[in-house]
């Protein structure tokens, strides 16, 4: 067998494709997957645009101050009213019914995960939990009205049959899993040294979960109160089922009301002609949806920010 | 120590160990009866709508009479519309999760759109619909069809599907990638020969949970538009003469399955509350359907592969 | 008070009171059958300095953590034999371990102060038992404070941040937190390996002047500091004690062939 003659000049091994059009091939990928990533860029763009144009047109004919201070909410009648404050109400009321529930019993759950649940027991209960967050939406407003409200009325017959309540109630539940998730991810991540450090001078389980654990991981914790906030008061279907359409201003949980997410609803299911104001009150609607998130959440990074503990 | 410290010493202890104690018998009873209260939730439900559940309930259009109506339009719309909804956001989505776990360098350019996905994750549904609404329905002028639908949904569940593809990108050992670069692939080849390939099964599991999501979300589509009362499916997409394939379907009005069951909740008469079960058992099948699919194609996946 | 492995090693230890006598102690890690402490026999002077030296994975820690039921607290450890403690088998099931650790304290190798307060770091000890007097609480956080040789640093900012502290700081802050307690024995587990040599020194001095009070048994990588600090020393080799004695004269004149070439360097 004769050696393969080697050229005077150094050749490096050649590839199949010619290095000018190899690179521009990558290049040619590399901007189309960053064009994919740029997408959600350009939805948070495209959101902010349709809120606001929408709501400028809005509010060319109706005055910022009426929609702020204005006690009525009745856009559909012969003298239309667009005061957000009942619809404030509504949202809020349902979302704190909804807190009331899912943060204490998240928590709780999320403690018992993180610190005492033996391994095994957490492989079973965890996708429990979880099971909680995958049922839709539609479904639990089934069962906030037809479940929840007859049960509530054996005990509180004055309850009307669309109530804050009930769909605050079954908010909460669908909550949980959301508020222990995250809470259990923070609680986790406590490095293990500092919970032998208070083992080591003789406290119980709860007390160096509640003294040493919790306050180290409130950071993460208190993310995830925010989002579970953010959660309800997004929430459209449970409460539009549940609590009904019909906007009022109360903060009596044990009333009919309607929150901002159903507005929405309500418009859309009727006939909506572009540029009409109807159509364009549901604009006005959600962006005074997203200033209440954004509240929550800039709430939530500061409080987050006070308490954090650097270790 | 004395005998009368030690004796108190002990009964203080005893007292601590039995609150720890009871405290998490309590975080075990949080957790069961809230499932509980969902099964049997989940269960009054499926009995209530079992008189319905009939094959004609899958092949009958809504109708003003309970006994006769069915979900023929809102399957067939909820297919169709997962249909499009999935071509958009998985290639999409992995691109993006691709983009930004091997390609994105440490710029202001990458963290704002990280800063976006996690943001958009926490936009509430509604507003989708509402800038499919504005944007989709009008600007883009596609109507209030299975198109706009679709395309609201998948950016709905973008976030979901980018964020799951990152994390399986992401449990892929650097030695992998890095035998991988030394000899010679560029990073495309590295990618999809290799990180891929090992991260399928993760993504798929995301993707499904994502598409499960999808198919419960009834705000967005009914901001578009969707109609609660349709009596009529949208044109085939096959087709007998040339081109064999027809997109009309894509524009059709239409309705799906929350919507559906959403309709038939509100109806006054209490005999649409069997439908409105019915409807309730069929999407709940969907759906913990999927989720089992997801956790059974994660566990397959994950036998397989030994880093 | 006899040694009865190695009777020939007598001289090398001088009369001292027992506090603590390991028997037999084998220890096992969860789900493994090899033991990774195999039959120690060991006596802890009273109110002296012993450390536990060897190399890497001979078990020093492992037996430290013994002493406070650490072990505990991960699932399916198992020890056999036993620790005593005034004829107390500490060891056994029925002794609780919450009541060994709050007579038997312990410092980590890195600082480990809580996200809380220096005042209410030292403090925790006695509220986890539910002390709630707050002048006896002051108190003994003062004194535990002086014990560590911290308070003239901190009395100032009792109410600041532990984290705000120094390494040395932080690490003289965690022993004052074990001291609260007026604990019988306190653990050091390479309490200096993560500190600079000044950090180092002040914590070696105040070693010095808590065996006055306290009997201490401490984990050192650092034969320096052995030979520096501790009155007996212990050497131990892969889960078994090779050799104990008093330090001076286990250091100039090891018995073991194990000990000597450990001492001398020929592996570590």
């Amino acid at each position: 067998m004769t050696k393969p003659e080697i050229k005077s000049e150094s050749v490096w091994i050649q590839a199949a494709t010619p290095k000018k059009i190899r690179n521009l091939k990558e290049t040619i990928i590399e901007v189309i997957l960053f064009l994919a990533a740029f997408s959600s860029v350009a939805t948070t763009i495209g959101i902010m645009e349709v809120l606001i144009v929408e709501s400028v047109h809005f509010f060319e004919k109706v005055p910022l101050i009426q929609f702020l201070t204005d006690t009525v909410w009745s856009p559909l009648f012969a003298n239309p009213r667009y005061g957000i404050i009942p619809l404030l109400s509504g949202t809020l009321t349902t979302s704190s019914v909804a807190m009331f529930v899912a943060i204490p019993l998240g928590t709780i759950a999320a403690i018992y995960l993180s610190e005492f649940a033996p391994p095994r027991l957490r492989e079973v209960v965890k996708p429990c939990l979880e099971l909680l967050a995958a049922i839709p939406t539609v479904v639990y407003g089934y069962f906030a009205f037809l479940n929840v409200t007859p049960f509530l009325q054996t005990f509180l017959p004055d309850l009307p049959s669309f109530n804050m309540l009930s769909a605050g109630l079954v908010m909460g539940l669908m909550i949980i899993p959301l508020i222990s998730s995250i809470s259990e991810d923070a609680m986790r991540a406590v490095p293990l040294t500092l919970r032998e450090g208070s083992y080591a001078t003789g406290a119980t389980r709860l007390q160096t979960a509640l003294n040493v654990v919790l306050p180290a991981a409130i950071s993460g914790i208190s993310a995830a109160y925010i989002l579970g906030v953010s959660r309800a008061v997004g929430e459209t279907m449970i409460v539009a089922i549940a609590a009904g359409l019909q906007p009022n201003l109360t903060f009596n949980p044990f009333s009919e009301a309607a929150t901002i997410t159903a507005y929405i609803v309500q418009v859309s299911l009727g006939d909506l002609p572009h540029g009409s104001i109807e159509y364009q009150s549901i604009f006005a609607a959600g962006i005074m949806l997203v200033i209440l998130t954004l509240i929550f959440n800039i709430i939530g990074y500061f409080l987050a920010k006070k308490y954090r503990e650097v270790y | 120590m004395q005998q009368e410290q030690l004796s108190n010493l002990r009964a203080n202890i005893e007292r601590r160990k039995l609150i720890s104690a009871v405290f998490s018998g309590l975080g075990l009873l949080i957790i069961f009866v809230s499932t509980l209260i969902l099964f049997i939730l989940i269960a009054q439900m499926m009995m209530a709508g079992l008189p319905r559940i009939t094959p004609q309930f899958f092949t009958s259009f809504p109708s003003r009479h309970p006994e006769e109506a069915g979900i023929l339009s809102a399957w067939v719309g909820t297919l169709l519309v997962m249909l499009v909804t999935a071509l958009i956001a998985i290639p999409l989505g992995i691109a993006a999760g691709i983009y930004l776990e091997e390609y994105s360098k440490k710029n202001w350019l990458s963290a704002i759109i990280e800063i976006n996905v996690t943001n958009l994750a926490g936009v509430p549904s509604i507003i989708y619909g509402l800038l499919a609404l504005g944007l989709f329905v009008y600007q883009f002028n596609l109507g209030q069809s299975i198109i706009a639908a679709g395309l609201t949904l998948a950016l709905l569940i973008l976030p979901v599907v980018i964020v799951t593809t990152r994390e399986a990108i992401r449990a892929i050992p650097n030695s992998l990638r890095e035998a991988a670069y030394a000899v010679g692939a560029s990073r495309w080849q590295v990618v999809a020969d290799h990180i891929l390939p090992y991260s399928f099964g993760s993504i798929l599991t995301g993707v499904i949970i994502g598409l499960s999501r999808a198919i419960g979300e009834t705000a967005p589509v009914i901001t578009i538009g969707a109609l609660t009362f349709i009596a009529f499916l949208p044109d085939a997409p096959l087709q007998a003469n040339f081109p064999f394939i027809n997109f009309n379907w894509l524009k059709a009005p239409f309705t799906v399955m929350p919507i559906q069951m959403f309709n038939w909740v509100s109806r006054p008469e209490p005999e649409f509350e069997v439908n409105a079960a019915a409807a309730g058992t069929v999407l709940i099948v969907m759906t913990l359907g999927m989720n089992a699919v997801a956790i059974y194609v994660r566990y397959r996946f994950r036998k397989g592969i030994k880093w | 008070m006899v040694n009865p492995i190695f009777p020939s090693m007598m001289s090398n230890i001088k009369e001292f009171q027992p506090k603590a006598e390991v028997r037999n102690l084998d220890f096992y890690y969860a789900g493994s059958n090899k033991p990774a402490l195999r039959s120690i026999n060991l006596t802890i002077p009273e109110r002296q300095v012993t450390s536990l030296i060897g190399p890497s994975g001979c078990g020093k820690t492992t037996l430290l953590r013994c002493f406070n039921r650490m072990h505990d607290l991960y699932a399916a450890n198992r020890y056999e034999g036993g620790i005593y403690i005034d004829t107390v088998n500490i060891l056994a099931h029925k002794v609780d371990p919450i009541e060994v650790r709050m007579r038997i304290g312990m410092v980590f190798q890195k600082p480990n102060p809580f996200p809380k307060s220096v005042y209410e770091n030292v403090a925790y000890g006695l509220r986890v038992r539910g002390e709630k007097k707050r002048e006896f609480i002051d108190y003994k956080v003062e004194e535990a404070l002086r014990g560590a040789a911290l308070w003239d640093e901190v009395k100032d900012r009792l109410n600041t941040s532990a984290y705000d502290l120094s390494g040395g700081q932080q690490q003289r802050l965690c022993i004052a937190r074990a001291l609260v307690t007026d604990p019988e024995i306190i653990l050091f587990d390479e309490p200096t390996s993560a500190l600079d040599p000044i950090a180092t020194n002040s914590i070696e001095e105040l070693i010095g002047k808590l065996e006055e009070k306290v009997t201490i048994l401490i984990v050192t990588h650092s034969m320096q500091q052995a030979a520096r600090i501790s009155d007996y020393t212990a050497f131990m080799y892969l889960g078994e004690l090779m050799e104990f004695g008093q330090t001076k004269i286990m250091f100039q004149e090891p018995t073991h062939e194990k000990t000597k070439e450990y001492i001398s360097g020929r592996f570590g």
